[in-house]
């Protein structure tokens, strides 16, 4: 491009400088020229070696009314597309697309018939009856011992799957993946080709829900041997049983769906395909293809907020699932083990504040309780069957606590504290607002501790952090997956608060099939925690996004694949 | 020559086992289980990714079997992408980063060159302030900033022709590569474009050029042949380091141009932990950076004989 610009005219030369060698502009021009012809053909050949010897995008619009299809952008590479070993989010979305288990969540988050058309739950065991009209990509059907072999291997020691935790419940689940018992141990069984059966652990009303989860998820296992330790590296190492299938997966480029022919249900899918045209890692970038028509779907960071606004876009909005608190560090030695001074920090926190003046993102919510706002009660949601009582700041009485606990402490000027905080803007800015929050109202100062993502892992399991800021995203759907966080035995309960209350009642809650029952306990720990201070809540998350007004039927979800555009479809022009 | 190529070459293969062992340690020695992530894991679980990975084993051990493996060609596998083996990640990813770095090195090269040769010839005229004034901005401005603001013009240029006049990202088709290229080359062009003006503004006074001047030789040969081509030597000296340079670090503008290179799996893995990327790529742009510096040095040696018997 510099080179194609003609030089100007050659000054007279009894102006120039006299270390000028005459003429030498006009040669110039004649190099800028070959420059460019050089340039043309490198260009060439370059581009000759990018479409031999690597991998493109695929390039479709936005929305292509021709072949009934949408383009979308992925954040990062799927990172693992082995069910049995997914852990991250990007994995989960494209494996809800071309994956099912034996249940699935439909628009309204409600569980509905997947791969099983009945299912009958009971303390000790769960029963799931298999529809016969269900599919592999390779015509071969979905059956029960596609179940058996994909649940022994999530659990097998070899496979090291990190999720193998969310199948303990079934019966000798932790067992065999300890070692201590051979797979064929686990408590399930193909009764006949259609019919699975379950035992279990211990009561656990919400199994059926788990069978929705991506580790729950059959593998084909005659499939499964013919690539070895290759499965799931390639869309040809895979094979699917949900609405669509993976026909093409180029590395950090792009991965395309399209519908699959062989899916029990495909009349409910209305879409072809499902092209995920880029993949790019930058969100503002992704945002740019978005405004550019290059996709129909984009979320909005932080700090692209005010852009998004200046555009006047339906800005959606989306609750993200997530609750977020300061962790604190209770093992005896801190000082945060002292309750006073917990309750001092705890009554100058404002929630609402944060939200509203240092978050600053619409959908976030001030945190009140341990359990998010969506989780399910007895018949509505649990927070409007039992509400949490409301906090109130009160830096006077906050002072007073902090008095006693200095007291208590022996003390003669207000502590300093380390807070542990990731290395990022958003935790950055978070973190200064509680330094300067706390030292305006309680005198107390705070030392951040900036870590980045792994070393302020460690940092937390070992304990060394009076507070760190934390947060929890759900498992798996039921109250269990926030109400268990603070128990003693929890390795997620990095403060190591310890309270024989909250494990009695989270128990009560893991071994009852009562609803009430179990709902009456998560209220005693909702509140426990709050009068303890196990942690101080700062607020729930949200996620804004732009989408494609041609585009419907897309559901954005809590748990699992997010956003599904399995059942989406493309609204006529016309109309 | 002999001697010295093979000298050279065992010096690389040092180098290049240095690099391999102080990443090795220096990454062992960074706080955290690579496997580890946000959600805690339980004993078990951790146990049996430990295995998987051979964390379970003590660190000499380990670095042994790196070594072994490495010297047969194995870089093990991804800690992220727990499937893949390392080496098909370079294998598919260098490719694409070596393609656009080479075509930013013929931006940065040729536009140095020129734009070098431009400001000497028309020294404190306008030209040259203008273009000094642009190198400036291209040596202090991070490529970020270019690659955004590049990528926003992109979006107005499109919208303006109402059409897809250059891609905003993506990578395929050659309107995928010039953009992101030139923004790669553009730090490296500026740099090169003042190299190019000093060394033209000091050839130009050198005993030689007045020696062909008063023996009659005509102006635009001695400019082509004894000015421009002895101004350009120093230029392709720092050209092979940055050519090393410009393939590794490619980071910034591949995340932005969602290029499937190589500099994200680079930047990226040192942040994740991933004990298997972090060291296949260290040491396999540690070698290629080697192999660079070794091949400039040969072919100094082979254009400039005092240099072999240094």
């Amino acid at each position: 491009m510099t080179d194609t610009i003609v030089p100007p005219p050659a000054p007279p030369s009894e102006g120039v400088a006299t270390n000028v060698i005459p003429g030498s502009g006009k040669q110039l021009a004649w190099y800028f020229l070959y420059g460019t012809v050089g340039l043309v053909a490198i260009i060439l050949v370059l581009g000759y070696l990018q479409q031999e010897f690597t991998v493109g995008n695929i390039n479709q619009a936005a929305v292509d009314y021709e072949t009934n299809s949408i383009n979308l952008v992925l954040s990062e590479e799927p990172p693992q597309l082995d069910s049995g070993t997914a852990t991250d989010s990007v994995s989960g979305m494209l494996l809800g697309h071309v994956m099912e288990g034996l249940l699935r969540y439909n628009a309204n988050d409600e569980l509905i018939p997947g791969i099983a058309h009945d299912w009958e739950v009971s303390e000790q065991a769960a029963r799931f009856h298999l529809r016969e009209d269900a599919f592999w990509s390779d015509g071969t059907p979905v059956t029960a011992h596609d179940f058996v072999f994909a649940w022994r291997r999530a659990l097998a020691v070899e496979t090291a799957s990190q999720y193998a935790f969310i199948m303990y419940p079934i019966k000798n689940a932790e067992k065999v993946n300890r070692g201590e018992l051979p797979t064929e141990e686990l408590g399930v069984t193909a009764v006949s080709d259609y019919e699975l059966e379950i035992q279990l652990e211990r009561p656990t009303p919400f199994f059926a829900s788990l069978t929705a989860f991506t580790t729950f998820f059959p593998i084909n296992e005659a499939f499964y041997k013919t690539r070895g330790d290759n499965y799931a590296t390639n869309a040809e190492d895979l094979i699917f049983n949900g609405p669509f299938s993976m026909v093409h997966w180029a590395h950090d480029a792009s991965v395309r769906l399209e519908k699959n022919p062989y899916y029990w249900n495909k009349d409910a899918v209305r879409l072809d395909a499902i092209n995920f045209g880029y993949i790019l890692r930058d969100s503002e970038a992704r945002l740019r293809l978005f405004e550019s028509g290059a996709i129909v779907f984009a979320g909005i960071a932080a700090e692209n907020l005010d852009k998004a606004l200046e555009k006047r876009w339906l800005i959606k909005e989306h609750n993200s699932g997530a609750v977020y608190f300061t962790e604190i560090n209770h093992r005896p030695e801190r000082l945060t083990a002292n309750w006073n001074l917990r309750r001092a920090l705890q009554l100058v926190n404002d929630p609402v504040e944060l939200v509203n003046k240092v978050v600053k993102i619409p959908g976030f919510q001030p945190g009140e309780s341990i359990f998010p706002t969506w989780i399910k009660g007895v018949d509505g949601y649990f927070r409007d069957e039992y509400p949490m009582k409301e906090h109130v700041p009160n830096p006077v009485l906050a002072r007073e606590h902090l008095a006693k606990a200095m007291e208590e402490l022996n003390l003669t000027s207000p502590p300093t504290l380390t807070l542990l905080s990731g290395d990022n803007p958003t935790s950055n800015k978070q973190s200064e607002y509680f330094q300067a929050h706390w030292r305006k109202h309680l005198g107390i100062e705070i030392r951040i501790d900036r870590q980045i993502f792994k070393q302020r892992l460690a940092k937390m399991q070992s304990g060394d952090f009076d507070l760190v800021l934390a947060g929890w995203a759900p498992d798996y759907d039921d109250g269990l997956t926030f109400g268990d966080l603070f128990a003693s035995w929890n390795e997620n309960n990095r403060g190591r608060y310890v309270s024989e209350y909250v494990d009695k009642n989270v128990r009560i809650a893991q071994n009852s099939t009562d609803p009430r029952e179990r709902m009456e306990a998560f209220n005693k720990v909702q509140h426990r925690i709050y009068d303890d201070v196990a942690i101080i809540l700062n607020y729930e998350s949200g996620s804004l996004y732009v989408i494609d007004e041609r585009v419907g039927g897309v559901s954005r979800r809590v748990i699992g694949a997010d956003p599904d555009y399995a059942f989406a479809y493309l609204i006529d022009e016309e109309s | 020559m002999l001697t010295y190529t093979l000298k050279r070459l065992l010096q690389g293969v040092v180098t290049v086992w240095f690099i391999a062992t102080v990443t090795f340690f220096a990454m062992h020695a960074l706080p955290g289980n690579p496997l580890e992530s946000e959600k805690g894991m339980s004993e078990t679980i951790r146990a049996n990714l430990d295995k998987k990975f051979g964390l379970d084993k003590p660190e000499y051990v380990q670095y042994f079997t790196y070594m072994f493996n490495m010297v047969k060609g194995d870089f093990g596998l991804s800690f992220k992408h727990e499937n893949r083996s390392v080496n098909s990640i370079i294998r598919e990813r260098f490719p694409v980063s070596a393609i656009l770095g080479i075509l930013a090195i013929v931006f940065a090269g040729l536009g140095g060159v020129l734009w070098g040769a431009l400001t000497a010839i028309y020294r404190n005229r306008w030209p040259d302030i203008l273009i000094i004034i642009l190198v400036i901005v291209g040596i202090s401005v991070p490529s970020f900033v270019f690659a955004s603001v590049g990528q926003l013009g992109l979006v107005f240029l499109n919208r303006f022709f109402g059409t897809t006049v250059l891609p905003v990202a993506g990578w395929g088709e050659i309107s995928h590569m010039l953009t992101p290229a030139l923004i790669l080359g553009l730090g490296t062009m500026a740099f090169l474009t003042r190299l190019m003006r000093s060394s033209m503004l000091e050839i130009v006074n050198a005993d030689f050029i007045r020696t062909a001047r008063s023996k009659g030789v005509p102006p635009t040969q001695v400019f082509a042949k004894h000015q421009l081509r002895n101004a350009v030597l120093p230029v392709v000296t720092v050209l092979g380091p940055s050519i090393a340079g410009i393939t590794t670090g490619g980071f910034v503008v591949e995340n932005i141009f969602g290029i499937p290179g190589l500099g994200q799996y680079f930047v990226l893995a040192v942040q994740q932990s991933d004990y298997g990327v972090i060291m296949g790529t260290t040491v396999f742009y540690g070698a290629f950076l080697v192999f660079m510096v070794i091949l400039v040095d040969l072919l100094y040696a082979w254009i400039d004989p005092r240099v072999r018997l240094e």
